[in-house]
């Protein structure tokens, strides 16, 4: 801050302090009001107060009276967990050998797995329905996990190879005059270096596959596999009259926690300059 | 420990480029042989070829007598020294230096006793705990040699150790370098593009250009008797003065003037089939002023006058630049160390002469100056082939 940018006056500080309180409402005020919405009695959801005139948890009591929501809490962090470490660890793989190795069809692969992230979902859609009724994939977590391993594949190759182009390659040199295997020179030179590119990947791929609303949707129909944002979906008042809008805003208070703690318990280690200190004086 | 022998080694890359072609090399048990040239010359690639990191296109490689060609870098049990010392930046120095020894699965107690041996050694005792991040570069070079030799291998390969060093840490560096090659005495192949380095630490040099071996000898050797053009342009500095010179009847006349030539050099040049046109190589330390020079040796010498062009006065000696009536010599070996040396990039100005002198020369700039040289120090090349033709004298 301020580097660069010439002094810090105060009319600068002002100005952009200014500034930055603006963005920062513009993305914190809908969460807020959600989770003002949460705390709100029926009978007070529509007065448009930001701070709610008398706090409830009946919302939050009322998500976990049914298995509904905890079941499909159950399905979104299973689902989305091992989406995450099976497209960590294949792009962490593919990317290494983006970033390092010439072999025929590379260009081909990048291209193909760019496609990929630029195909619209939308429209694979039904033919996916259809493969995986045939397939017994249908309302399963191999059905959902699957489709978001394809689509997060190409943003964690992509990541990492970054990530590993930024690793001198000497290091993986001296490893091997060292001593070392070149799955050795991997594990405990290459790797360990790589941890921040990989948190990253993964924290990117978990929220991917946690907010995922299209494919979950529609590849799924029952409480076995349906996921947490679909579940917020199907929500009902008691009666055809009631509006279920303080159960939807718990449960989606209740679904970005684990967004917040991933988040939070990882930040630590995605520093850069990890590497520094590695080569030259 | 072991010898090191390089058989026609070449190497050819997949798009065609030829780093190295026919390497003929014989590192001797304990000897330290330093492999120089300007960049792009092959050394690096080389050296690279005897770690194992790089594929050998043809030719053998043997370490101690056994063919090495297709063994992993692992399995060579020879240690590297880089450019950029690639210390694991996640451990400490301790475990930067371990790290051989932990892949070797020696027990704990040995590994800890060699570390501390080496560390030692290089004074790294108080330094054992932190990370190469906090290590200054000197620092890290001594860390990087310590994994070198915490493992006692066949042979050590330095790749440019000592060039991200500043100036002054890099001639301390130097000789505790030497000191530490000689006290191990384990075969050292070491790449430098600084001939400074080449010709200090090695027992021998090899000079490379393009791919190929220009000459092997003791530093001496190749600064007293280069074998080509090449050679004698890189070895020495400032770099040998060339002219083009014209041979009739045993004159040699050129834009120095013209000498008449010694017996020897006469025989030398009849033996080698010389042409007509040669280039002449006269180093800078080979003239004086004439003014310094006794009357018996002026008469047996050769003199040039010309007006300082720059003096430049060192203290212990003169630089004194004159300028010359011709192009600057010109040969494809010229050009390119021209180029390495960066001549090319200055404005283009005319050939000029560097002569150093002693310091207790009058000379000014400006001034017109009376140089001395002694013919018999002089070198005459092939211009075709570049071959030292003044050889055999």
């Amino acid at each position: 801050m301020g580097a660069g940018f010439g002094e810090a006056t105060p009319a600068r500080r002002w100005r952009w302090g200014l500034l930055d309180l603006a963005v920062i409402a513009f993305a914190l005020i809908p969460v807020l009001w959600i989770a003002s919405l949460s705390f709100k009695t029926t009978a007070t959801l529509t007065d448009g107060r930001l701070i709610p005139a008398e706090w409830t948890l009946e919302n939050y009591q009322s998500i976990f009276d049914t298995s509904q929501f905890t079941r499909a809490l159950v399905n979104s962090i299973g689902i989305a967990l091992i989406s995450t470490a099976i497209a960590v660890v294949l792009g962490m793989l593919a990317a290494y050998a983006v970033a390092r190795l010439d072999f025929p069809g590379k260009r081909a692969l990048i291209g193909v797995s760019l496609l990929i992230a630029m195909f619209p979902q939308v429209s694979l859609v039904s033919p996916l329905f259809d493969i995986e009724r045939r397939l017994g994939l249908f309302d399963t977590w191999p059905g959902l996990i699957l489709p978001y391993i394809t689509f997060a594949l190409p943003l964690a190759i992509y990541t990492q190879s970054a990530f590993f182009r930024q690793i001198p390659w000497d290091l993986e040199k001296a490893a091997k005059m060292d001593g070392a295997t070149q799955a050795q020179a991997f594990r405990r030179v290459i790797a360990p270096l790589a941890a921040p590119g990989v948190v990253t990947t993964a924290i990117l791929v978990f929220i991917f596959a946690w907010n995922d609303f299209l494919f979950a949707v529609t590849l799924t129909s029952t409480e076995r596999s349906r996921t947490a944002p679909v579940a917020l979906s199907f929500f009902t008042g008691d009666s055809q009259f009631e509006d279920p809008t303080g159960s939807i805003s718990a449960a989606a208070v209740v679904i970005t926690i684990p967004i917040i703690i991933f988040v939070l318990l990882f930040q630590r280690r995605i520093v850069s300059g990890l590497t520094s200190g590695a080569v030259k004086g | 420990m072991a010898d090191i022998v390089l058989d026609k080694v070449s190497k050819k890359f997949p798009d065609g480029t030829i780093a190295a072609s026919d390497v003929d090399l014989e590192v001797g048990d304990g000897e330290f042989v330093i492999l120089v040239g300007p960049s792009g010359c092959g050394k690096s690639t080389t050296l690279n070829m005897i770690a194992g990191l790089e594929d050998i296109s043809s030719g053998d490689l043997y370490i101690g007598g056994e063919r090495m060609n297709d063994k992993a870098p692992k399995d060579r049990d020879i240690a590297m020294v880089f450019q950029s010392y690639a210390l694991y930046p996640n451990m400490t120095v301790r475990e930067n230096m371990s790290f051989p020894l932990r892949l070797a699965k020696l027990d704990k107690a040995t590994v800890a006793q060699k570390v501390d041996e080496a560390a030692r050694v290089l004074e790294l005792e108080q330094l054992l705990d932190r990370k190469p991040a906090n290590l200054s570069g000197g620092q890290r070079q001594r860390v990087a040699m310590g994994r070198a030799i915490v493992r006692s291998p066949k042979a050590y390969l330095m790749d440019e150790p000592l060039s991200n060093l500043d100036a002054k840490l890099r001639v301390q560096m130097r000789t505790q370098v030497s000191r530490l090659q000689k006290q191990l005495g384990t075969t050292t192949v070491y790449v430098t593009h600084d001939q400074t380095e080449a010709m200090t630490l090695g027992d021998r040099v090899v000079v490379m250009r393009q791919g190929r071996v220009q000459q092997v000898g003791p530093p001496q050797e190749l600064y007293d008797s280069p074998a080509n053009l090449f050679v004698a342009g890189f070895i020495g500095s400032p770099a040998m003065n060339f002219v083009h010179a014209r041979l009739t009847d045993g004159q040699l006349s050129s834009v120095l003037g013209d000498v008449s030539l010694s017996g020897s050099l006469r025989r030398a040049l009849a033996a080698s089939d010389a042409p007509a046109d040669l280039i002449l190589g006269i180093r800078p330390e080979h003239f004086e002023d004439a003014g310094l020079v006794d009357e018996a040796h002026l008469g047996t010498g050769a003199r040039f006058e010309g007006q300082a062009d720059v003096v430049e006065s060192m203290g212990s000696d003169k630089y004194v630049y004159l300028p010359l009536a011709a192009e600057r010599a010109s040969t494809a070996e010229l050009d390119e160390l021209a180029a390495d040396a960066g001549a090319t990039d200055l404005p283009a100005s005319g050939a000029q002469l560097v002569t150093r002198l002693s310091a207790e020369s009058p000379a000014t700039e400006g001034a017109q100056v009376r140089v001395w040289f002694n013919p018999e120090k002089i070198h005459l090349f092939d211009p075709e082939t570049g071959r030292n033709l003044t050889l055999a004298r």
